[in-house]
């Protein structure tokens, strides 16, 4: 102390003259900046992002439409097209003509009655007003003046969520790959959710530890890491070509994705359980239950947020795959919904493939309308397992 | 409290020709009104952790319905002695154990032995409390149902009452027995899972370090716990504290690196040790 008040310097302050030290706050601030620089350059990228797919996106999610009078007659019986006035033949979908005379056929009392509705534009109509596509003069007038008289509307387009993919992208919508992606999850969660729980409890629970037993558990942690297009090869091998299961339907896919998932549920549901504290365990064991008790009765329960977490990430992580499914045929045009899963089936991010490389201007929209239902679902299912872990975690 | 218990040397062949006799218990105590009757017997028993031996030609009576407590310097195979009562060793696979351990005359290593109806004769209460993560309910009526020992509900109910109330923390929980026992203060944690032991109607309750987490007011109910229970209980209490040994036990026995160096009457082994060993040790020389 006496000899700090002979230098003179004041304790707790003076380091602020002291070169090495205002190099050392120097340098602190500077790796401060360093780091925000850093979460800011993240920020503008995914807000760029966002952005642009929702700038891009929205408008499909409106469409216009035309006032039109269908006329079952018996020439629409045999070409939907002379059911509209013809005047409009130019102006409307072709697609909502198109299922007249099955109609008809269905329903013969359909005949020589009339009715009145609204039916989407053309495609390319809809892309003059959305975007300023350039139509024939005529065609412009008129499609000009009808919007004016209140014959065409901008209306919700609920046939995105409704219609599957079509040729004419004013009738395209994701309901038909929305279907397949449910079927193929499905039996992607029934392949992988068993198995992987259950080899992940002998893993960990069960197995000696020995030389085989860590083998295994390095392949494993070595399959998280494959590309998933060799998942696609993989299940094009074993299960379409050796198993015969049918090209492109949900079930291959789903088993396919459910080979890549496997290990994801492993890993996860291993990390679950080795979160359950030993004396837990050893608390059971002494009143006298055998292992699979512990287990059953104990070890899974306090588990299982855990394991579902994984669950939930690793479907979603399969939910966005698209690499894997072009290998076993899923990029295909798929205009109905799949019925049963041995039928052909496409899935959320195959239909948005598909519609990136149509080369007319309205699939544009389509594309970005997709990205954003699948990322709507996908961050939905993330949320989900981030509220399962945070509500459950860690009750001991 | 130590009236009864008649002075006993290290537990070896000689006890064990005074015992030969009296193969039932009841007939021990009419007979021999002093001789307090054994309830684990453990003859010779040595114990390898892989090539490492913790247990070297340990010979120990138990006796029934006393507090046996075990003491000595850490790493000396306290635990990995009592961990032999109850075979929770076979869950270590590099465990070998020789020798033999009898409950009442039987082996418990035999081969025909279940350990599952092993563990529901011998509790056991671990250092740390470690409830179930289910409700306090639950906790108790969790080995009752596993082994089938109770039929109905109201029996069931009947049994979580008792248990709580012979492990003094029924009149704190009566009101929440569906709230999770882990929400449980330490102290009452651990009578938590004394009531859990209790359920089974165990004979033997081993105790390893069984307040040792706990501050000396939950401590002391522990004891008095103890105390309560060996009127009905055999209980092996593993304790690194020398009054709590001296408070708690009837017997004590002093490990020293695998060995039990001594067995005596508790007021005897704290008072007028026979070894050197075991007085550098409980006047605190070492350890
Ligand atoms: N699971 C195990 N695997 C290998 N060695 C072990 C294991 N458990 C105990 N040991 C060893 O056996 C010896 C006796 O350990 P034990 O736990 O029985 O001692 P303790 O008397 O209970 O000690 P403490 O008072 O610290 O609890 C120690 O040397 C210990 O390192
Ligand atoms: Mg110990």
């Amino acid at each position: 102390m006496t000899d700090q008040s002979e230098n003179n310097t004041p304790r707790l302050t003076g380091s602020v003259n002291d070169p090495r030290m205002r190099r050392r706050y120097r340098a602190e601030r500077r790796f401060h900046a360093y780091c925000i620089s850093a979460v800011l350059v993240a920020l503008a990228i995914i807000v760029t992002f966002f952005s642009d797919i929702i700038g891009q996106g929205y408008t499909a999610f409106w469409h216009h439409e035309v006032q039109v009078t269908l006329d079952y007659n018996e020439r629409s019986e045999r070409i939907g097209q002379f059911a509209l006035d013809s005047d409009l033949r130019d102006v409307a979908s072709r697609g909502a003509t198109r299922s007249i005379p099955r109609a008809i056929d269905r329903n013969p009392d359909l005949l020589g009655t009339t009715e009145t509705t609204w039916v989407p534009v053309k495609g390319d109509i809809d892309q003059h007003f959305k975007n300023d596509k350039a139509l024939s003069d005529s065609l412009e007038e008129k499609v000009n003046r009808l919007l004016a008289d209140g014959q065409i509307r901008n209306a919700f387009n609920s046939r995105f969520f409704t219609a599957g993919d079509s040729k004419l992208p004013e009738l395209a919508g994701i309901f038909s790959a929305a279907v397949g992606t449910l079927y193929v999850l499905g039996i992607t969660l029934l392949f992988a959710f068993p198995i992987g729980v259950m080899s992940a409890v002998y893993l960990e629970e069960f197995a000696p530890d020995n030389k085989l037993t860590q083998t295994i558990e390095v392949n494993i942690n070595n399959l998280a890491a494959v590309p998933s297009i060799i998942f696609g090869l993989l299940g094009l091998a074993l299960f379409i070509n050796f198993f015969g299961v049918p090209r492109s339907s949900a079930l291959a896919g789903g088993l396919t994705l459910g080979l890549m998932t496997l290990p994801i549920i492993i890993i996860s549901t291993r990390a679950a359980l080795r979160a359950v504290p030993d004396p837990i365990r050893l608390g059971a064991f002494a009143m006298g239950c055998s292992r699979w008790q512990v287990v059953r009765d104990h070890v899974l329960p306090a588990s299982l947020p855990g394991i579902l977490t994984g669950t939930i990430i690793g479907l979603a992580q399969a939910m966005g795959e698209t690499a894997p499914l072009i290998i076993i045929g899923m990029i295909a045009y798929i205009p109905e919904a799949p019925t049963g899963i041995f039928q052909s089936a496409t899935v959320l991010p195959a239909q948005i493939f598909t519609w990136a490389s149509e080369p007319e201007s309205a699939y544009v929209e389509k594309t970005a309308a997709g990205i954003m239902v699948l990322l709507a679902v996908l961050l939905t299912l993330n949320a989900a397992a981030v509220l399962l872990r945070r509500k459950f975690e860690r009750r001991w | 409290m130590y009236s009864d218990a008649a002075t006993q040397t290290t537990a070896t062949t000689e006890s064990e020709t005074t015992m030969q006799a009296d193969n039932e218990p009841e007939m021990s105590r009419q007979n021999h009104a002093p001789e307090p009757d054994v309830k684990v017997r453990a003859e010779n028993v040595r114990l390898w952790y892989g090539q490492t031996q913790a247990l070297h030609n340990v010979n120990l009576d138990i006796h029934a319905r006393k507090v046996t407590a075990l003491i000595g310097p850490s790493g000396c195979g306290k635990s990995s002695f009592l961990r032999c009562i109850n075979r929770m060793n076979d869950l270590i696979p590099s465990v070998h154990i020789e020798g033999r351990i009898t409950l009442e005359d039987e082996d418990i290593y035999d081969p025909s032995v279940d350990v599952v109806q092993l563990r529901s004769h011998v509790g056991m209460v671990f250092q740390k409390p470690n409830p179930f993560p289910k409700s306090i309910y639950e906790n108790i009526a969790y080995a009752p149902r596993l082994h089938g020992t109770v039929n109905s509900r109201r029996d069931l109910d009947e049994l979580v009452e008792n248990s709580l109330k012979r492990a003094g923390l029924w009149r704190e929980v009566a009101d929440r027995l569906h709230t999770p026992g882990t929400e449980l203060s330490g102290g009452q944690q651990q009578r938590l899972c004394i009531a859990r032991a209790i359920a089974v109607n165990p004979e033997v309750i081993l105790m390893d370090e069984p307040a040792s987490a706990l501050d000396p007011l939950a401590t002391a109910t522990i004891e008095e716990l103890i105390d309560e229970l060996k009127d009905r209980y055999t209980i092996v209490i593993v304790t690194h504290n020398l009054q709590q040994a001296a408070r708690v036990a009837n017997y004590t026995a002093f490990f020293h690196m695998g060995e039990i160096i001594e067995f005596n009457d508790t007021d005897t082994l704290f008072t007028n040790p026979r070894e050197q060993k075991t007085e550098d040790y409980i006047t605190g020389r070492y350890g």
